[in-house]
């Protein structure tokens, strides 16, 4: 491991983790959602360590900013059942470590390409713009329509129903 | 170990993390995080495969961990608006409570 330095590596791993770690054990919805604003900056600490810094930043606007803000009013927006006991259904955590388990199996057995320092081009805006315009535009298109699609969804979902 | 295999080592115990959110709590906000959770950790696996991968000059990682992104927003909008109709109907979002359709 030489691109990366050990320590950051290792300090935003552990936040990260110990974010989601937080956010998939907290009891309190609202502790459990401020711990996945936790472990949503250290993925966007990933992405900046990667060279992907336009991609953090968005990962910061879109999950801390939007997402983020997103969870907290539905949880003030429903709560009245909060509290109850037994909020864990225990049996899904022996399927969790076993899919930890197998896909730690299969990194370890795969023979990955090993990374090159500083080969990767920087990303930068215009690079990314001018890929999005020219090989990705009807993606772009794609997802253009299907934001719109969620936003419509969204409204009518929720809309007051009429009587 | 490599720096790609440790970035892909975190990103299966951020994505395991998230599964078992999922497969644990009761609640379907919950259940949301959890997915947003794998799917974060889906995107961290892009983006170094992209950092540490042949060509990284094409792109191809980013651009796609920036669709899933934008697809991941529009799906977390429609989940929490989903949540918020059921419990308009039935005061709760327990999922467990919800079984209307049990035989």
């Amino acid at each position: 491991m030489n691109l990366l330095s050990i320590l950051p590596f290792a300090v935003i791993a552990a936040i990260t983790l110990a974010g989601a770690l937080a956010a998939a054990a907290l009891p309190n919805l609202v502790h459990a959602a401020l711990s996945l604003v936790l472990a949503f900056l250290g993925v966007a600490a990933f992405f900046f360590l990667l060279g992907a810094e336009f991609i953090g930043l968005v990962q910061v606007i879109v999950y801390v900013g939007a997402v983020a803000v997103l969870i907290v009013f539905t949880i003030l927006l429903t709560r009245s059942d909060s509290g109850r006991p037994g909020y864990m259904n225990w049996g899904g955590v022996p399927v969790a470590l076993a899919v930890l388990a197998g896909l730690l199996w299969a990194l370890s057995r795969t023979a990955l390409p090993a990374g090159q320092a500083g080969a990767a081009a920087p990303l930068t805006v215009l690079g990314i713009g001018q890929t999005l315009m020219n090989q990705y535009v009807w993606p772009l298109q794609a997802v253009g329509v299907v934001l719109t699609a969620a936003l419509v969804g969204a409204v009518v979902l929720v809309m007051e129903e009429k009587r | 170990m490599g720096a790609l295999e440790a970035v892909i080592a975190v990103s299966i115990v951020l994505f395991s993390l998230g599964l078992m959110a999922v497969l644990t709590r009761r609640d379907a906000i919950f259940m949301l995080i959890g997915i947003e959770m794998m799917l974060a950790a889906g995107n961290l696996n892009l983006v170094a495969f992209w950092h540490y991968g042949p060509h990284p000059e094409q792109m191809t990682g980013a651009m796609m961990a920036i669709f899933a992104m934008a697809v991941a927003a529009g799906e977390t909008a429609v989940g929490l608006a989903l949540i918020l109709a059921v419990y308009r109907h039935r005061r709760s979002t327990q999922i467990d409570q919800l079984n209307t359709l049990k035989g």
